[in-house]
């Protein structure tokens, strides 16, 4: 994973700056990072930026409630697991988050309440959560679904401050830079190759104006849904007859989970069988949850993708 | 066909010339159908394909050929049949309920399906969109209208219709409520559910062909069958009754047949509304309300009418669709009204 050594490296600086932090709780850094984290200095009060607007948190939280899987994933990611008490029933990631019946769809405040949590994360306002956790005397932090890559990072290091792992968290946030920009320069001459990406199975798609098209289109392909989707809001239905006169390079698809489809599954759809895509291994199953994310997990999307595009290259060459 | 009609009968000339219209519109919507859409393939070309019956003609690709064949074809065979199965659904409702608003999701149809597709969504196999949740909707739609009957039926006396429709209208309300709570639990299949619920012409294929067709030929040859008899019941049951017909089990036939072949629409179209509304009006605007003329003109205009319907939800914003279940109420109601409009002012 290339994350642990620079972690460790950050780790170790924050430790002998935070050398006088003094925590009750115990601190350490989830499984999957590997390492132990440390702490840093007691800076709470602190004052992060929400989509909700300026929220303040009081002091170090160690009750949070994360509704958001992306926010699930980033506080695991950036060593505040510890400190998550109970996730959505969507946050199935990383497996060691304490998943509950909550919803962040149809969120229940009595129910969220009942955790007595001290910091609660969302990102989809169906309502009035919020203002309603607000006057509870919840502390409630709003990161709603991110329009860019930057905007996904300034998420990750707000969560950072909000729970004292900002080190943590610019570590992490300098590694996926540097690792994005790494995989978008080599994916450089894979400029021209197209490519379809799949939503589900009835044809929806997405335009490069939407958060995982720009990143697909910083990989230099092209999209086939860019001249169909003007217009749409990002999210076109495309017709199948125009998907297969296309005929991508690439068939992304991002409902392997949510619609059971593979590179079978296309292949037997009338008329896709003879699909460049399809016939030379340039289907691309990819998983929906990362796909629909935008969290840490998104390098190894972006990596999976680019890999792909470079096989099709090598293949047509 | 019509064995009592007598020539010089003025009915009789406007039943004619509007089944020729019907004939001619349905060719049309079928070409239409074939030879529009955001590939362009020439006329010419779909034309000559045609008549060698589906072999690409030279100067035809190959991709050409797959995509009117494979995508086109089977698109615009099921539009014609859910399209007739609509109206004449509808046109039966609407008789032997003796209620002009009566429409092929009147006894909880609709709402069976769409529970038994949401069923099939969330706790079907993943993927399930390819032939469980047809199948599933089918079942449900059966189910719902098996419920409003045995419901309605038992509290009979002499307000039949009456108590079958709120028995339908009460049985869709519990359907839709179930799932709606399905729905809710299972907060990821919502995107699969709403769009199956909008139309889902955009993937179908000759499986849907095959799963729709033997159902709603059944029930559409049945319902065809029955129509001189559904201008008897249309009277009145008393009346009816009094011609020796039993209203009972006529009432029941025309019921399973018309849900038969709704339910065989809805689960290869999802839910396609305002169809079972117009097509039978605007049939009897123009023939009068005999069901003889009014059953087979509705199975015809109402093919045509999805047809061309569908050929616009797949090149108004081409590349990309429409959900096909928007343009039949976008274009649908404001149509009938003008037709309203114009007839009251002939009559």
């Amino acid at each position: 994973m290339g994350k642990p050594l620079s972690i460790l490296v950050a780790s170790a600086l924050a430790l002998s700056l935070a050398a006088c932090g003094s925590y009750g709780g115990s601190d350490e850094a989830q499984g999957s990072t590997g390492t132990p984290s440390s702490s840093e200095p007691s800076t709470f009060p602190v004052t992060v930026e929400g989509t909700n607007g300026q929220v303040t948190i009081e002091r170090r939280p160690a009750r949070i409630v994360s509704l958001s899987p992306t926010a699930t994933e980033d506080l695991f990611a950036i060593g505040a697991g510890e400190q998550v008490l109970a996730v959505d029933d969507q946050s199935d990631y990383p497996s060691e988050a304490p998943m509950t019946e909550l919803s962040g769809f149809e969120p229940n405040v009595e129910a969220i309440a009942g955790y007595e949590p001290d910091l609660v994360v969302f990102a989809t306002e169906p309502g009035d959560l919020g203002t309603s956790l607000e006057g509870l005397g919840i502390t409630a932090l709003q990161l709603d679904a991110a329009p860019t890559l930057e905007v996904a990072y300034q998420q990750i290091e707000q969560l950072g401050v909000a729970t004292g792992h900002a080190a943590e968290s610019e570590t992490l946030v300098r590694e996926m830079r540097s690792q994005i920009d790494q995989i978008v320069a080599g994916a450089e001459p894979s400029a021209g190759l197209t490519f379809y990406y799949e939503l589900d199975d009835t044809f929806y798609s997405v335009t490069s104006k939407t958060f995982i098209g720009q990143l697909l289109e910083s990989l230099g392909l092209e999209n086939i849904a860019d001249a169909p989707g003007k217009g749409s809001g990002g999210y076109p239905q495309l017709s199948a007859e125009y998907i297969i006169e296309s005929d991508p390079d690439l068939i992304l698809l991002a409902d392997t989970e949510c619609c059971g489809q593979s590179l079978q599954t296309v292949a037997e759809r009338p008329g896709w069988a003879e699909l460049a895509a399809v016939t030379e291994g340039g289907v691309v199953p990819l998983d929906d949850d990362v796909a629909s994310r935008w969290g840490p997990r998104l390098v190894d999307l972006l990596r999976q993708i680019s890999q792909a595009a470079e096989a099709t290259e090598a293949n047509a060459a | 066909m019509s064995r009592v009609d007598r020539p010089g009968d003025p009915r009789l000339s406007a039943r004619s010339r509007a089944t020729a219209i019907g004939i001619v519109a349905l060719v049309v919507a079928v070409l239409v159908g074939l030879l529009v859409g955001p590939v362009r393939i020439g006329a010419a070309n779909v034309l000559r394909w045609l008549v060698s019956f589906g072999s690409p003609p030279p100067g035809m690709s190959e991709q050409q050929a797959l995509i009117l064949g494979d995508l086109r074809l089977p698109r615009v065979i099921v539009a014609g049949l859910v399209g007739a199965s609509l109206a004449a659904s509808g046109a039966a409702y609407q008789a032997v309920f003796r209620n002009p608003l009566a429409d092929p999701y009147l006894l909880g149809a609709a709402a069976g399906a769409g529970l038994g597709a949401t069923v099939a969504v969330a706790y079907g196999p993943s993927g399930a969109l390819d032939l469980t949740v047809p199948i599933a909707a089918f079942v449900g739609a059966l189910v719902g209208v098996g419920l409003a009957y045995g419901l309605g039926r038992s509290h009979l006396g002499g307000r039949a219709t009456a108590s079958l429709v709120l028995a339908g209208v009460a049985v869709a309300s519990f359907l839709t409520a179930v799932q709606t709570f399905l729905q809710q639990q299972r907060s990821e299949t919502l995107r699969q559910v709403y769009t199956w619920i909008l139309g889902r012409l955009g993937t179908t294929g000759w499986d849907d062909v095959r799963l729709a067709l033997p159902s709603i030929a059944l029930a559409l040859a049945t319902l065809w069958a029955v129509r001189r008899l559904l201008d008897v019941i249309e009277v009145g049951d008393v009346e009816a009754q009094s011609l020796g017909l039993n209203v009972t089990r006529l009432r029941l036939v025309v019921v399973i047949a018309a849900s038969l072949a709704t339910a065989a629409a809805v689960s290869v179209a999802g839910l396609i509304g305002f169809v079972g509304l117009i097509i039978p009006h605007t049939v009897r605007l123009m023939v009068g309300g005999s069901y003889r003329s009014v059953l087979p003109l509705s199975i015809l205009f109402g093919a045509s009418f999805l047809i061309l319907v569908d050929t616009l939800a797949r090149t108004v914003v081409a590349p990309a669709e429409i959900p096909i279940g928007v343009i039949t109420a976008f274009i649908g109601a404001p149509f009938f009204i003008a037709v309203l409009r114009r007839n009251r002012r002939v009559a």
